[in-house]
């Protein structure tokens, strides 16, 4: 099962995880990524790609299945305004042991860094900024090549 | 050759427009030199910039030899 979702929608993270919970598997292994509200930030807004999105994420969550032998593989990502707290991206593995399912699971994450067309601004008081790079993400997602 | 040039982030602010359709001449062989030919002044430093073709990440130097769009943004924040 794979399930690859580009919304705007709120993301139920307890309702996505169960869905994991019924496909045999043996372990289920989940990360949330929430807005942090840094130095005061009042508002993230997520830019992406339409139409190139959901392909980057499909073929991410296609290739941990394949390679970890994933009973399931979810990678949600909310686009749009959202406020610090909220969750901003969820990526889930279920496999038959807890090894697989916890390194698709970072896998996921550090590739849909990298892989994937978002782009994120916030807003502090009047001021928007658009976030550059981290050298470190591209170093993460490096390590599963 | 028509193609989509599409603009995502800072960048389309910069040129102030998402997407626009354009028609470069023979001599734009590559996404960097479609870039100098489009003459925005935001993408001027193309060492801020990263590319698309037909929705693939490519490096700026990729030929864009039967490209039908073509997308120029910064490097990517998601996650």
């Amino acid at each position: 099962m794979i399930r690859v979702v580009v919304s705007k929608m709120p993301l139920d993270v307890a309702a996505e995880t169960a869905a994991l919970h019924g496909l045999g598997g043996g372990a289920v292994a989940t990360f949330t990524g929430l807005v942090r509200g840094d130095d005061g930030v009042g508002e993230l807004l997520l830019e992406h790609y339409p139409g190139a999105t959901k392909a980057a994420l499909e073929k991410l969550a296609a290739e941990a299945v394949a390679r970890w032998e994933l009973a399931g593989a979810i990678v949600i990502h909310r686009v749009g305004a959202m406020k610090p707290g909220e969750p901003i991206v969820f990526v889930a593995a279920c496999a038959a042991h807890r090894a697989p399912a916890l390194e698709a699971c970072g896998f996921l994450i550090d590739r849909l860094k990298t892989d994937a067309p978002f782009w994120k601004r916030e807003t502090r008081g009047e001021e928007a900024t658009w976030l550059g790079e981290r050298a470190g993400d591209h170093e993460a997602a490096e390590r599963w090549r | 050759m028509m193609l989509d040039v599409l603009y995502f982030a800072w960048v389309r602010e910069g040129v102030g427009k998402g997407q626009e359709r354009v028609d470069p001449p023979a001599e734009v062989k590559t996404v960097a030199d479609l870039i100098d030919w489009l003459g925005h002044k935001v993408l001027s430093d193309k060492t801020r910039l990263r590319a698309a073709i037909d929705q693939q990440f490519v490096p700026l130097d990729t030929p864009l030899a039967g490209a039908h769009e073509v997308a120029i943004f910064p490097p990517v924040t998601g996650g």
